[in-house]
C-alpha cells in the first residue's frame, strides 16, 4: 500500500495507458478511438512530468534573484511534455479532419459499418 | 572551427523542412513540383559530397545545434552511414516524384496538388532527421512529423477506400507512437537521458550492476515494437498492403521505399549506438526480432502470391523483404547489421521503380490494376517492361542485381550465428523460391502476347502516349539497381566504416 502510495503518479500513469489502450483497441467509433489515443498520450505525460517534479520546489522561472539551481524541478521533463502536447494536439487535428472527411463520404463514423460499405463500393 | 561540409547535413534537414513549409502558400501545383524535385537534387548533392570527405578521412563527428554543451543540447551525429542513407533516401524519393508524376497529377485534386509536395518535402525532412539524430526525443518528434505526412500522402488520393486505408494506417501508427513514448518515458526515467552517447553509457552502467534488468527489457521491447509497428513488422503488417496497394504511384513508391526506412534506421541506430548488440542478445528481445523476421519472409511472400491486384502484391513483397532487414537484426551481429543496411539500400531503390513501373502498365493497359488486364501491356511501353522485370529479378535475387548481393550477405551473416544458421538458411531460400512465384508468373503476364493480334489491340486503343518523366525515372531505376548488383563494394565499405563509427 505504501508502495503505491509513493508510485501514485507512476500507477496512476499506468492505469490511464490501459484505459487509453483499451479505448483505442477495441472502440467501434473513430470519436471515441481518437480520445482513447488522447487518454493515452496523457499517461506518458503524467508519467514524464512526475519525474521531473521534487516535493517543495518551483517551476524554473528566476524571479526575484532565486538563482540557486536546488529551489528549482527538473525543467527537462516539462519540455519534454510540451513538445509532446504539441504533436499529440497536431496528431488529434489530422486525425479528426480525416474523420470528418469519412463521415462527410459515407454518412457514419462506426468502423464495422464503414468497412461494410467501402466492401460494398468496391465490388 | 569545424569544415564548412560538415554544417551540410544541418542544410539538409532544414532546407527540405523550410521549403515544405513554404511550399504551403504557393498556389501552382507544378511549380511546387518542380521544387521539390531540385531540393531533392540538391539534398542528394550535398549527402553526396558529404559522404566523399567522410570516406576519404575515415570521420564521423557530433554536431551540436545551437550552443548549449552536451547534457542539455541536442546533437547530430553523422557518420558515412547516415551520409550514404541520406544521399540513397534524397535520390529516392526525386526519383519516385519524377516517376509518379503522370499519376500523381492525375489522382490529386488540381487545388490540393501543392499541398501533396508539402508532405513530401515534410517526409523528406523527417526521414534525413530520423538518420542523422542523435537525440532519442527529436527521434520522437521527427517519426509524429513523417506519421501525419505519410497518412496525408496516402489520403492524397481521394476516394473512399483511401480514406479507409488511412485511418487504419493512422491508428497503427498512433499505437505505434504510444509505445514508442512510453518506452522513451521509462528509459528516461531510469537513465536521466535522452542524447544516444549518454544513454549508452547509462545502459552499460546499469547492465553492469544488474539493476533495473526487468525495466530494461521491457523498454527495450516497447521500443522494438513501438517502431515495428510502424515499419510493418510481421505481425504489426496488417495496415500496410491497403495504405501501399491503394494511394497513388508516387505515394506507394515513397512509402514503401522509403518511410518503412526512416523507422528502421532509427530502430538501427538505437540498437548499435544506446543498447549495443550484447544487451540485445542477453535480453532475449534479439530472438523476437530474427523470428519475426523470419515469419515475415515467409507469410509475406505467401500473402503476395495470393493477390492479383498488382499493387497488393507489392505491398505483401514488401512485408517480405521488411522481413528480411529484420533477420539481419535478429542475428545479433555486426555483419547481419551490414547486410541489413545493405538490404535497406537495395530495397529502397527496387520498390519505388517496382511501384512506379507498375504505375505506369496500368496506365497504358487502360488504367487496370489487375493482372490479368494487363496481360502484354509491356510491348505498349517497353522501358516499363524492363523496369519491372529488373525490379522483380533483384528482388528475387538474380546476380547482377542488387537483390542478390544483399541476399548473399544475409546468407554469409547467419553463418556466423551458431544456433540460427540452419533455420536462417532454409528460411532465406524458401523465401527466395516463394518470392519467384510471384514474381516470375507477373512479369510473364506483362510481356505475354494478349489474345488475338497485338496490332490490331493497339489500333484500337490507338498508341499510349509517351511519358518522358517516367523513361528517365525508370531508367536511373534500373541504372541504380545494376550499380547495387555489380559495383556493390563502394557501397559495402560505407556501411562498414560507417557502423564501425556509429
Amino acid at each position: 500500500m505504501r508502495a503505491l502510495l509513493e508510485n501514485r503518479f507512476a500507477v496512476t500513469a499506468v492505469i490511464l495507458f490501459g484505459i487509453g489502450l483499451a479505448n483505442m483497441l477495441l472502440q467501434k467509433n473513430l470519436i471515441k478511438k481518437i480520445v482513447g489515443f488522447n487518454i493515452m498520450d496523457s499517461a506518458v505525460f503524467l508519467l514524464l512530468a512526475s519525474r521531473g517534479f521534487v516535493e517543495g520546489r518551483v517551476a524554473p522561472i528566476v524571479a526575484e534573484g532565486m538563482a540557486d539551481a536546488s529551489l528549482y524541478i527538473n525543467p527537462i521533463p516539462s519540455g519534454l511534455v510540451l513538445t509532446g502536447i504539441v504533436v499529440s494536439v497536431s496528431i488529434s487535428a489530422f486525425s479528426l479532419a480525416l474523420v470528418q472527411r469519412i463521415y462527410h463520404a459515407y454518412g457514419t463514423i462506426e468502423l464495422d459499418e464503414l468497412v461494410m460499405r467501402v466492401k460494398k463500393e468496391a465490388d | 572551427m569545424r569544415p564548412f561540409v560538415e554544417n551540410f547535413p544541418f542544410f539538409c534537414i532544414f532546407l527540405a523542412m523550410a521549403v515544405g513549409i513554404l511550399l504551403s502558400v504557393s498556389k501552382d501545383g507544378r511549380k511546387a513540383y518542380w521544387i521539390s524535385l531540385a531540393v531533392t537534387a540538391v539534398v542528394a548533392v550535398l549527402s553526396a559530397i558529404l559522404l566523399g570527405y567522410l570516406m576519404e578521412n575515415d570521420l564521423s563527428y557530433t554536431y551540436a545545434m545551437g550552443k548549449f554543451p552536451a547534457p542539455f543540447g541536442n546533437e547530430l551525429k553523422v557518420g558515412p552511414l547516415q551520409a550514404l542513407l541520406s544521399l540513397t533516401f534524397s535520390a529516392v524519393m526525386g526519383l519516385s516524384l519524377l516517376g509518379g508524376q503522370t499519376d500523381l497529377f492525375a489522382d490529386v485534386l488540381p487545388a490540393k496538388q501543392n499541398l501533396y509536395f508539402v508532405m513530401s518535402n515534410l517526409i523528406l525532412a523527417s526521414l534525413l532527421a530520423l538518420t542523422y539524430t542523435n537525440d532519442l526525443f527529436t527521434g520522437y518528434v521527427f517519426i509524429e512529423i513523417s506519421t501525419i505526412a505519410a497518412c496525408a500522402l496516402v489520403m492524397a488520393k481521394d476516394t473512399g477506400a483511401n480514406m479507409m486505408a488511412t485511418i487504419r494506417y493512422l491508428f497503427m501508427s498512433l499505437l505505434g507512437s504510444g509505445l514508442f513514448l512510453i518506452g522513451v518515458a521509462l528509459l528516461y526515467s531510469i537513465t536521466g537521458h535522452l542524447l544516444m552517447p549518454n544513454l549508452h553509457d547509462s545502459v552499460a552502467k546499469l547492465v553492469e550492476s544488474g539493476q533495473y534488468q526487468l525495466p530494461l527489457t521491457v523498454i527495450i521491447g516497447l521500443i522494438t515494437v513501438g517502431l515495428g509497428i510502424k515499419s510493418a513488422m510481421f505481425p504489426f503488417h496488417m495496415w500496410l498492403p491497403d495504405a501501399h496497394g491503394s494511394a497513388t504511384t508516387a505515394s506507394s513508391a515513397i512509402l514503401s521505399g522509403l518511410v518503412l526506412k526512416g523507422y528502421i534506421v532509427l530502430m538501427m541506430t538505437l540498437f548499435v549506438r544506446v543498447f549495443t548488440l550484447n544487451t540485445l542478445i542477453e535480453s532475449g528481445i534479439i530472438n523476437v526480432v530474427l523470428l519475426f523476421g523470419l515469419l515475415g519472409m515467409v507469410f509475406g511472400s505467401l500473402r503476395a502470391i495470393q493477390q492479383t491486384h498488382i499493387k497488393r502484391m507489392l505491398a505483401y513483397s514488401s512485408v517480405a523483404q521488411v522481413g528480411y532487414i529484420f533477420m539481419g537484426f535478429g542475428l545479433g551481429t555486426e555483419a547481419g547489421i551490414a547486410a541489413s543496411c545493405l538490404h535497406i539500400l537495395v530495397h529502397a531503390c527496387t520498390k519505388p521503380m517496382l511501384f512506379c513501373c507498375a504505375g505506369r502498365l496500368g496506365a497504358v493497359s487502360g488504367h487496370h490494376k489487375n493482372l490479368a488486364n494487363m496481360r502484354g501491356s509491356a510491348h505498349k511501353d517497353v522501358v516499363a517492361g524492363i523496369g519491372f522485370m529488373v525490379g522483380a529479378l533483384s528482388m528475387i535475387g538474380i546476380p547482377l542485381f542488387g537483390g542478390f548481393v544483399s541476399k548473399l550477405y544475409f546468407a554469409n551473416a547467419s553463418l556466423l550465428n551458431s544456433q540460427a544458421m540452419a533455420i536462417t538458411l532454409l528460411v532465406i531460400a524458401v523465401s527466395t523460391v516463394l518470392n519467384a512465384l510471384y514474381y516470375i508468373p507477373a512479369v510473364l503476364a506483362i510481356w505475354s502476347r494478349p489474345e488475338g493480334s497485338s496490332e490490331h489491340s493497339c489500333q484500337a486503343h490507338g498508341k499510349p502516349e509517351r511519358d518522358v518523366a517516367f523513361t528517365v525515372s525508370a531508367v536511373c531505376f534500373i541504372l541504380l539497381v545494376f550499380a547495387l548488383g555489380v559495383f556493390y563494394q563502394p557501397a559495402i565499405q560505407a556501411i562498414e566504416a560507417g557502423l564501425r563509427l556509429m
